[in-house]
């Protein structure tokens, strides 16, 4: 009898060993591929295209506003444009539109503006709360007109993060989300360099990879082959979800 | 579920009418100590867990702090700072966010429809109502005092009903509190959750409270596998073991 039991026990622990270990072998890719898609469909049915994060009142902004991954890009370009004061700066939209465009960070500041206080969530654990100023995207991706073949917004970067271009991308969903937007201003004072001068993402449903920093050009594609190592993002290369609701 | 019963008539539904009345004993003998949802779940949950703590030690050593409230980043403004988990204990066993953020994810929802199943399963067979939720006459402090005697001479099967009162205790706590808290503090974190749950999160003290919630909760689970895994061992292993893993009769 304790005989079977050990057999079944050991059939068991074999099963487990087994599955985990070909869920490992193939990357576990489709597995964990599948699981992420379930998240994005469970968190999309239960909100409303526009339904908003929770916004929070000047009191609760944090004193300092942590950088992460890159805070000060090594680019003597870079260097160069941050003491001029970024006039040089230029944001380009193009790829599937109807009329390219290229903004001056000034251009940006004189677009109509929307300022919201949010929590910035970071994929290690963390949050801080800071107040962000800047035009929706949806307002630039509407004046450059979508090509009806767009399906993703890639954002291109000028930092360099170990020697790889810093670049992020998220669906149309997000994109024309109310409060996603071209944040120029933290807190009612330009960006500081740590948090992604001039000019940064705000993707609010999202975790804090997605909000690319060091914004120089809006790309609207049909597919994310192709694009740096094809997997959407920099993080996402290096094997972090797309999707980073959770 | 009552095959040969021998007072029931071959033509009456078994059992019609008689909802409030307690099994006849011949019922009672020829259903396993532990029914065949329970042992299935019991399994599949104690998997999940084994996967879900591990890639969760992964995922607390890239921010080693825990926090009250809506935020928080600097060690500083953290209530502990927890510890380093070697790679023995974490899955993936080295450092790696990423994919121990898939292992988590991933297993959570085995995890979630687990726990799913295996209440809707007590609900209908009744295995909470009948064996786990505490009387109210079982909150009376001699019975309790002498439960506790009981469990100091190491006498562990109670009078009537399946559990004894800390039993009882434990595995209603684990139920109705810890399994499902871990779901919902893990919904609590995810920023595309906070449009939906924002209520939820708030009534949890914002999302840096529901992740030190998710991490006690966390902890509090595995004291109580810890403990759990002790009494099956001073109250005969083998046979614990066999009937969950062939049901076996009572």
């Amino acid at each position: 009898m304790s005989l079977h039991r050990r057999n079944m026990l050991l059939a068991m622990g074999a099963a487990m060993v087994g599955a985990c270990s070909k869920v490992a072998d193939s990357g576990g890719s489709s597995v964990f591929d599948a699981a992420e898609d379930l998240h994005r469909k469970a968190q999309q049915l239960f909100r409303s295209r526009t339904a908003l994060v929770k916004e929070y009142s000047p009191a609760d902004i944090s004193p300092f506003f942590r950088g992460n991954g890159t805070t000060q890009p090594d680019q003597a370009s870079y260097a160069l444009s941050a003491a001029n004061g970024f006039a040089d700066w230029r944001l380009t939209v193009g790829g599937l539109v109807d009329n390219p465009l290229s903004f001056s960070v000034d251009n940006i500041r004189r677009l109509p503006q929307r300022t919201q206080i949010t929590r910035h969530d970071c994929v290690e654990g963390w949050s801080a709360i800071g107040q962000w100023t800047g035009p929706r995207l949806s307002l630039i991706l509407d004046a450059a007109g979508l090509q009806n073949s767009a399906r993703f917004i890639v954002f291109r970067c000028a930092d360099e993060l170990n020697g790889s271009a810093y670049y992020e991308s998220i669906d149309l969903l997000d994109a024309y989300h109310p409060q996603t937007i071209i944040a120029h201003q933290l807190n009612g004072e330009p960006l500081p360099v740590r948090n992604g001068a001039p000019l940064r993402m705000r993707i609010e449903r999202q975790l804090g990879y997605k909000h690319a920093k060091y914004l120089t050009g809006i790309e609207a594609v049909a597919s994310l082959d192709g694009i740096g190592g094809g997997e959407g993002g920099y993080w996402e290369d290096r094997g972090y979800q797309w999707y980073a609701g959770i | 579920m009552t095959p040969g019963t021998n007072t029931a008539s071959a033509e009456a539904p078994l059992e019609t009418h008689r909802k409030d009345t307690p099994p006849r004993a011949s019922a009672e003998d020829a259903r396993p100590r532990h029914r065949l949802s329970t042992r299935l779940w019991h399994w599949m949950n104690f998997g999940c867990l084994v996967i879900l703590f591990m890639s969760g030690l992964n995922i607390s050593n890239a921010h080693p702090w825990l926090y009250w409230g809506d935020a928080g980043f600097l060690p500083e403004e953290a209530w502990i700072s927890v510890m380093r988990f070697p790679g023995w204990a974490t899955i993936p066993d080295y450092y790696s966010l990423a994919p121990a953020r898939d292992w988590h994810l991933s297993t959570a929802w085995l995890y979630a429809i687990g726990l799913l199943f295996i209440w809707i399963s007590m609900l209908i067979n009744r295995h909470f109502r009948r064996d786990i939720a505490i009387r109210r006459r079982e909150w009376n402090w001699t019975a309790i005092k002498e439960d506790v005697r009981n469990h100091l001479r190491f006498k562990f099967d109670p009078e009537e009903g399946k559990y004894n009162f800390f039993q009882k205790l434990s595995y209603g706590l684990v139920y109705v509190i810890l399994l499902p808290l871990m779901i919902f503090t893990g919904m609590a974190i995810s920023p595309g959750w906070e449009p939906t749950l924002g209520w939820m999160i708030e009534l949890m003290g914002g999302r840096q409270s529901a992740r030190s919630l998710h991490f006690l909760a966390a902890w509090a689970l595995f004291a109580f596998f810890v403990l759990h895994v002790a009494l099956v061992f001073v109250s005969g292993p083998l046979g614990q073991l066999r009937s969950m893993i062939l049901g076996d009769r009572k």
